[in-house]
């Protein structure tokens, strides 16, 4: 039996090496200078690439990390320093559920919110799909690492004449930044490869915009599209794209995880 | 000498600061509640025509015909519990038996280094996973695995009709990689919580490692790992991207898991951008409402049963 586990576990870590070997293999042949820096050409024609998504993705990830955080940090030292009475239970509770709700179904509530008031899809819409999806998250791990610094600082802090607020700021949250800010990568990492939230808000776009009230293109729209369509040229763009998608997510990742060691050490 | 101290700010100006910094913290976490609220009443008021038209009946019928305007859920419903149960059919042994080695066998260094890997695998974007369905997973099945499944087990109704690669199978089997990571997280945070007073006692009394595993180790974090294959559930219920890509997006209601399907999840992605009458809109954000509450309920109950064993720590809040 222990035997099983031990397959167990080497069947759990496989499929990891097969997507990557897969990406690794049929992504990296199709990224080229052209990839980055042109738009897509109209369909069925080769060559192209997919900069208009690349500028998409860092817009709307931006834009709604901008929202997010600090709705979320907010929200998290709320938590950790006021958190006990029953509105404290409440935030915790509600974040959990949000935490859980589907995003397609974020997705279709900012429609409603967004998109049929304005009575247009945009880019907007799209990263306040995003930061409705991370404010949960980085407000329960902002609450978990607030709540890891000792009272003696806060109570060292107050007995040198601090105003509460200001041990709060310039102590508490201060000696737990780098947590935060972790559970802040980690919150871009998880939204910047979404792509249900933004089917109808930012909807996607072939061509290269900056202006976020029109509809814009994601690295994770333009891999939908591209990979159910039907020419072969879209699906090595897809690959491509979903590689460099992966990058940026992994980057956003293993950045969360080198801010906390830097500090703490190992672990 | 003494140095001279800084002024102290009078007590006046320093209540003001607390009042002004507890004030902007509390309206930031007041967003939190808001936005759910006016998550559930938008959603439920656009909804709403629909359950007034159709019912209980919404539930339980399978037509989804847009001209006649006549809607069901049944298809859907089916087959988002169909490829939900696959998944766990599939990701709950290999996630347990990972985490019962990890834990329980492994050296220290194995089990970060493993159970980082195994993490990774929710790093990944569920649109990622999609396109390594269509390109990957589905020609390997159609190669490998659907011949040999035919011959064996044809004679059921499970394994019968025509393979076209999109199909439950092949959602299922993509929902179980992606749910494994939160399976193998929380149940490996569940398995080290389990105090090492009961390893030792069943050593003491002579049982091998497996035993202890089996007997004393298990036993113990039931609640916990049962809380941690119902958080999987939520999870791959509510699964668009990945699912809507492979499982062939059809309206008929078959246990063939060769046979495409479709989920509740997927008749959003697909369908809300064409849906051109009220009714049909409606309908579609009923869909979004129901699979909203079934998720709220299973989430809720999944983390009642981690905190039973694991009370106090953030189980399940690591998971990537």
């Amino acid at each position: 039996m222990t035997a099983a586990t031990v397959i167990a576990a080497i069947l759990a870590v496989l499929p990891l090496a097969l997507i990557f070997g897969d990406l690794i293999l049929k992504g990296a042949s199709s990224i080229n200078l052209d990839f980055f820096i042109k738009n897509p050409v109209a369909a069925g024609q080769s060559g192209g690439g997919v900069a208009n998504a690349i500028m998409g993705t860092v817009i709307i990830v931006g834009l709604a990390s901008l929202i997010g955080l600090p709705v979320g940090i907010g929200a998290g030292i709320y938590l950790a320093e006021y958190g006990s009475g029953r509105m404290g239970w409440i935030v915790r509770f509600v974040a959990d559920v949000l935490n859980g709700t589907p995003s397609i179904v974020v997705g279709i509530f900012v429609w409603t919110w967004m998109v049929r008031p304005l009575g247009g899809f945009s880019a907007l819409a799209g990263a306040v799909a995003l930061a409705t999806l991370m404010v949960p998250m980085v407000t329960r791990t902002t609450e978990d690492i607030v709540r890891l610094v000792p009272e003696s600082l806060r109570e060292a802090a107050l007995a040198l004449g601090y105003a509460r607020w200001r041990a709060s700021l310039l102590v508490v949250v201060r000696t737990a930044l780098p947590g935060i800010v972790t559970g802040a990568l980690l919150g871009v990492a998880r939204v910047a490869g979404e792509t249900a939230p933004l089917l109808f808000t930012a909807l996607g776009n072939l061509h290269f915009k900056t202006n976020i009230f029109e509809p814009m293109q994601t690295l994770s729209l333009q891999i939908y599209v591209y990979a159910t369509g039907p020419f072969d040229e879209w699906h090595r763009l897809a690959w491509g794209s979903a590689l460099v998608l992966i990058g940026i997510v992994l980057l956003f990742s293993l950045a969360a995880r080198y801010v906390t060691r830097a500090r703490y050490g190992r672990g | 000498m003494s140095h001279p101290s800084p002024p102290l700010p009078r007590i006046r100006e320093r209540a003001w600061g607390d009042t002004a910094f507890r004030v902007t913290l509390t309206v930031l976490a007041l967003t939190v509640p808001l936005l759910m609220l006016a998550l559930v009443t938008e959603v439920g008021a656009s909804a709403w025509p629909a359950i007034k038209r159709f019912g209980f009946s919404f539930l339980v019928t399978s037509a989804w015909d847009p001209v006649a305007e006549v809607y069901g859920a049944a298809p859907m419903i089916f087959g988002t519990l169909m490829s939900s149960f696959l998944a766990l059919l599939v990701a709950v042994p290999l996630a347990l038996g990972a985490s019962i080695f990890l834990t329980e066998f492994a050296p220290d260094r194995v089990r970060r280094f493993v159970g980082g890997l195994i993490d990774l695998l929710a790093a990944i974007p569920s649109v990622v996973y999609g396109l390594w369905g269509i390109f990957v997973l589905i020609p390997l099945l159609r190669e490998y695995a659907v011949p040999p499944l035919r011959a064996v087990l044809g004679w059921t109704p499970f394994f019968q009709g025509q393979f076209y690669g999109n199909s439950m199978l092949a959602a299922g089997l993509i929902l179980s990689v992606m749910i494994l990571p939160y399976i193998a997280s929380v149940s490996r945070e569940v398995l080290l919580a389990v105090p090492n007073s009961q390893r030792e006692a069943a050593l003491a009394l002579g049982a091998t490692r497996w035993e202890t595993v089996w007997t004393a180790v298990l036993p113990y974090g039931r609640a916990g790992l049962v809380g941690a294959v119902v958080l999987g559930l939520g999870r791959a219920l509510g699964e668009t991207m990945a699912v809507t890509m492979v499982i062939g997006n059809r309206h008929d209601l078959s246990v063939s898991v060769l046979e495409p399907g479709y989920t509740m999840a997927a008749i959003i992605a697909n369908e809300f951008r064409e849906a051109t009458t009220n009714l049909y809109l409606s309908a579609l954000f009923e869909i979004g409402f129901v699979l909203f509450v079934v998720t709220v309920i299973v989430n809720a109950s999944a983390r009642l049963l981690v905190w039973r064993v694991a009370r106090g720590s953030a189980v399940g809040s690591r998971a990537l």
